[in-house]
C-alpha cells in the first residue's frame, strides 16, 4: 500500500473521560486514500470518524500508528506545518476578519507576496462564487455563504488535502442538497483529494467515490457507494446505510425458514455470500427488494400498517414475531389493506446473510 | 398618524415600571452627583484666611495655581510641579495597566480554559484579596517588601541582602499598584476568554499560524473587550491612587491623589483640592472618550459610556 497518497497505518487514539476511564475513539485504524478521490468516512456519532480527522490535520496526535502523506510521515509534525487544510463543521470563520482577510490569512502564514495573495484570494472567491463579498465579516453572511468563505479559505491554501469535518450538517435540506453538488465539482475541478466526514448516510452516497464506514472506533467496510449499499459486510453497515430488515432466520434444508414459517430457497439469495450449514442467521433484505408473490412466499403475514409516501406504498407486515417492511411500487395494481394476509419474497439475489 | 402603543399590562414577564428605579437613581445621584458639584464649585471660591472650609467668594485663583507659581519676591512664574505630578499618576497608572495586562491575560486564559468546575474556584481565589480592606493589604504589601520582611530576609540568607531596597522606592508603588488592580485586569478577561470559541485557535494552525501568531491575531482580538474594559478598570482608578504612592512609595513618588488629599488636609485649601480634582477628572474623561471612540470604530461591543 506504498502507493497511497493518504496511508493511515494502524492508527490508535484513546481520550480520557471525566470519570476517570478511557474512551478508545480509534483502534488501530487502516485506510489508504488515493490521490484525487472523494472520500467520505461514515458513522454515527462518536464513532472515531472525526477524531481520525483531526489526526490527519494535526489537532489531535494519535496514540500510535503512523500517518503518512505520498510516503512521508506527517503524525509527527504540528498542524501549522502539515500541506492539509481542514473546512470546521462550524466553519471557524475569525469573527474580526473581513471575508477576504479569512481567505488571506493562510496565505499570509506562508509569507507570500501581497499581490499573489491578493490575486489568489480573488480566485478562491470566486471558484466558490463568493466575489464581491470580500469586505463583509462572516456575522453579515449567511449560513450557507459562511460556508463557503470557510471552503475558499482552505482552498486558497492549495492543500494535497483537504479534510471537511460535517461541513453542511448546519445548512437546511435545500442549500445542503446543491452545496453537495457544488462540492463535488470543486473536487473535480481542483483535483485536491477531499476527505469528508458525515453522519448522513444518504449525503456519503451521494459525495463518496468511495466509503469508509465507521463504528466503535475502527472501519467496518470501504469500498463504493453500490458495494457498501449492495453488499454490506454485516448487519451494522446494511442497517446503517439506508434502510434494512435484518431477518432471523434457520437455515433448513430447502432454503431459510422465515419467522411465520415462510421459506426462501438457498437459490434466490445473494450468491458471494456466506451461508452456514445449519442452525440461525440473519438476512438482509432491503424494502425495496421485496414483490408480492401468490406462491412460494418467505414473509406471510398480516399488514399492520400501509403508508403512502408518493412513488412508494410502504407495509408493514407482521411475520410471525418480526415486523417487516415491504416498499412497494405505488403504481402496482393490488395494495394491501391492513388487516390482509399478504405474501411477499425477496427478488432474486437480494437477500443476503450478514452474520448471525 | 397616530401611535400605536403597547397596552399597558402589570402582568408582562420581565417587565416592570421604571418608577421602581427611582431610589436607586436618587441614591446614585445623591453619591456621585451631588459630591462632584460641590466640587466643581468649590473649585471657583476662594480660600479663607483662617481655618478650613472654602470662602463664598468666586475666584479662579485655585486653577491659575495649578500653573503659576508666586513667588515670595512677588514674581509669577510658570510651575510645572502640578503637571509632573499628573504626568506621575499617569505614568504609574500606565506602568500598572501595562504590568497587571501581561500578568493578567495568561491567568485569565489559563482559568479559562480549565475544566468548569475549577473555573468558579479559580475566579473566586482572584477575587480573595476584597475580602479584606485594601489598606490592611496594602500593610500587608509594606510588611512583605520591606527589608525585615521574607524577601529581604531571604537575600541576607543567601548573602545578597545588603543593599536590597524596595519599599519607600518607585518599585513599591508600581509592585502596590499591580497588586492591588490585578482582579481588575484578570476578571473582564476572563470573561471575554471564557466566551472566546478556542476552535478559531485550531483553524488558525491549521491554517499555518504558529503559536505566537495564533495568540497575536486570533486569540488576542478575540478576547479584545475584556482587555479594553480591563485596561479602562485598571487605568482610570489607577489615575486616582492614593494608598499605594503614599505608603509604599514612602511619599517620594506622588501621585495626583496625594496632592488633592494633602490639600484638603494638612495644606487646608479646598478651593486647590477641588481644582485639582476637577483636573485630573478631565484627564480621565478624555481618557475615557478616547478608548470609546477607538472601540466604537472597530464596532465592538464595548460601552464604558
Amino acid at each position: 500500500m506504498t502507493d497511497a497518497h493518504l496511508d493511515i497505518r494502524q492508527v490508535t487514539k484513546t481520550f480520557p473521560t471525566p470519570e476517570g476511564g478511557v474512551v478508545v475513539a480509534l483502534d488501530r485504524v487502516d485506510l489508504a486514500i488515493a490521490e484525487g478521490e472523494f472520500f467520505v468516512m461514515l458513522g454515527p456519532s462518536g464513532c472515531g470518524k472525526t477524531s481520525l480527522l483531526r489526526c490527519i490535520a494535526g489537532l489531535e496526535y494519535p496514540d500510535s500508528g503512523e500517518i503518512l502523506l505520498d510516503g512521508s510521515r506527517i503524525d509527527d509534525i504540528p498542524a501549522y506545518a502539515r500541506p492539509v487544510n481542514t473546512v470546521f463543521q462550524s466553519y471557524a470563520l475569525f469573527p474580526h476578519m473581513s471575508v477576504a482577510q479569512n481567505v488571506a490569512f493562510g496565505l499570509e502564514m506562508e509569507r507570500l507576496p501581497k499581490n499573489e495573495i491578493k490575486s489568489r484570494v480573488a480566485a478562491a472567491l470566486e471558484q466558490v462564487k463568493l466575489t464581491g463579498l470580500d469586505r463583509r465579516k462572516p456575522t453579515q453572511l449567511s449560513g450557507g455563504q459562511q460556508q463557503r468563505v470557510a471552503l475558499a479559505r482552505a482552498l486558497a491554501k492549495q492543500p494535497k488535502v483537504l479534510l471537511l469535518d460535517e461541513p453542511l450538517s448546519a445548512l437546511d435540506l435545500k442549500l445542503r442538497r446543491g452545496m453537495q453538488v457544488e462540492l463535488k465539482r470543486l473536487q473535480r475541478e481542483t483535483g485536491i483529494t477531499f476527505v469528508f466526514v458525515t453522519h448522513d448516510q444518504e449525503e456519503a452516497m451521494t459525495m463518496g467515490d468511495r466509503i469508509a464506514v465507521f463504528n466503535e472506533g475502527k472501519i467496518v467496510q470501504v469500498g463504493s457507494p453500490q458495494e457498501i449499499y449492495r453488499r454490506p459486510v454485516n448487519g451494522f453497515v446494511a442497517d446503517f446505510i439506508g434502510e434494512t430488515n435484518l431477518i432471523k432466520v434457520t437455515v433448513g434444508s430447502g432454503g431459510f425458514i422465515f419467522p411465520g414459517g415462510g421459506v426462501l430457497a438457498r437459490e434466490l439469495l445473494a450468491e458471494d455470500c456466506e451461508v452456514p450449514a445449519a442452525g440461525e442467521c440473519l438476512l438482509a433484505v432491503r424494502p425495496e427488494d421485496f414483490e408480492l408473490v401468490d406462491t412460494d412466499a418467505a414473509v406471510v403475514g398480516e399488514v399492520v400498517d400501509v403508508i403512502f409516501t408518493g412513488g412508494l406504498i410502504r407495509l408493514h407486515v407482521r411475520a410471525g414475531d418480526q415486523e417487516i417492511v415491504a416498499a412497494l411500487p405505488s403504481h402496482g395494481a393490488v395494495v394491501p389493506a391492513v388487516g390482509d394476509q399478504t405474501r411477499l419474497r425477496p427478488i432474486t439475489k437480494a437477500a443476503r446473510t450478514v452474520g448471525s | 398618524m397616530s401611535k400605536v402603543r403597547a397596552p399597558k399590562s402589570p402582568g408582562r414577564p420581565g417587565q416592570a415600571s421604571s418608577w421602581l428605579a427611582t431610589p436607586t437613581l436618587v441614591f446614585l445621584i445623591l453619591v456621585i452627583l451631588l459630591p462632584l458639584l460641590i466640587t466643581v464649585v468649590y473649585s471657583f471660591l476662594s480660600q479663607p484666611s483662617l481655618g478650613t472650609g472654602v470662602k463664598w467668594v468666586f475666584s479662579t485663583d485655585a486653577y491659575r495655581q495649578i500653573f503659576v507659581q508666586e513667588k515670595l519676591d512677588g514674581t509669577t512664574a510658570f510651575d510645572t510641579r502640578y503637571l509632573k505630578v499628573l504626568w506621575n499618576s499617569f505614568y504609574y497608572a500606565g506602568i500598572a495597566t501595562i504590568t497587571t495586562l501581561i500578568l493578567g491575560i495568561p491567568v485569565a486564559m489559563w482559568i479559562a480554559t480549565r475544566p468548569v468546575r475549577f473555573r468558579a474556584l479559580l475566579v473566586l481565589a482572584v477575587t480573595l484579596p476584597f475580602w479584606t480592606s485594601v489598606l490592611i493589604r496594602t500593610y500587608a504589601v509594606r510588611q512583605i517588601l520591606d527589608e525585615t520582611g521574607p524577601i529581604g530576609g531571604f537575600l541576607k540568607i543567601i548573602g545578597v541582602g545588603n543593599s536590597y531596597q524596595i519599599l519607600y522606592t518607585p518599585w513599591a508603588t508600581i509592585i502596590g499598584l499591580t497588586y492591588t488592580f490585578i482582579p481588575f485586569m484578570i476578571l473582564p478577561i476572563y470573561a471575554s476568554a471564557e466566551r472566546f470559541d478556542f476552535r478559531y485557535a485550531e483553524a488558525g494552525y491549521d491554517l499555518g499560524a504558529k503559536r505566537w501568531t495564533v495568540l497575536r491575531r486570533i486569540v488576542i482580538p478575540g478576547i479584545r473587550p475584556g482587555i479594553i474594559a480591563g485596561i479602562a478598570l485598571v487605568f482610570i482608578p489607577g489615575l486616582g491612587s492614593f494608598l499605594q504612592p503614599d505608603m509604599l512609595g514612602g511619599g517620594k513618588t506622588n501621585m495626583i491623589a496625594n496632592v488633592i488629599a494633602n490639600n484638603f488636609g494638612q495644606a487646608r485649601n479646598w478651593p486647590f483640592g477641588s481644582a485639582l480634582s476637577v483636573f485630573l477628572l478631565i484627564f480621565t474623561v478624555l481618557f475615557v472618550l478616547m478608548v470609546t471612540t477607538g472601540v466604537r470604530s472597530r464596532g465592538d461591543q464595548v460601552r464604558l459610556i
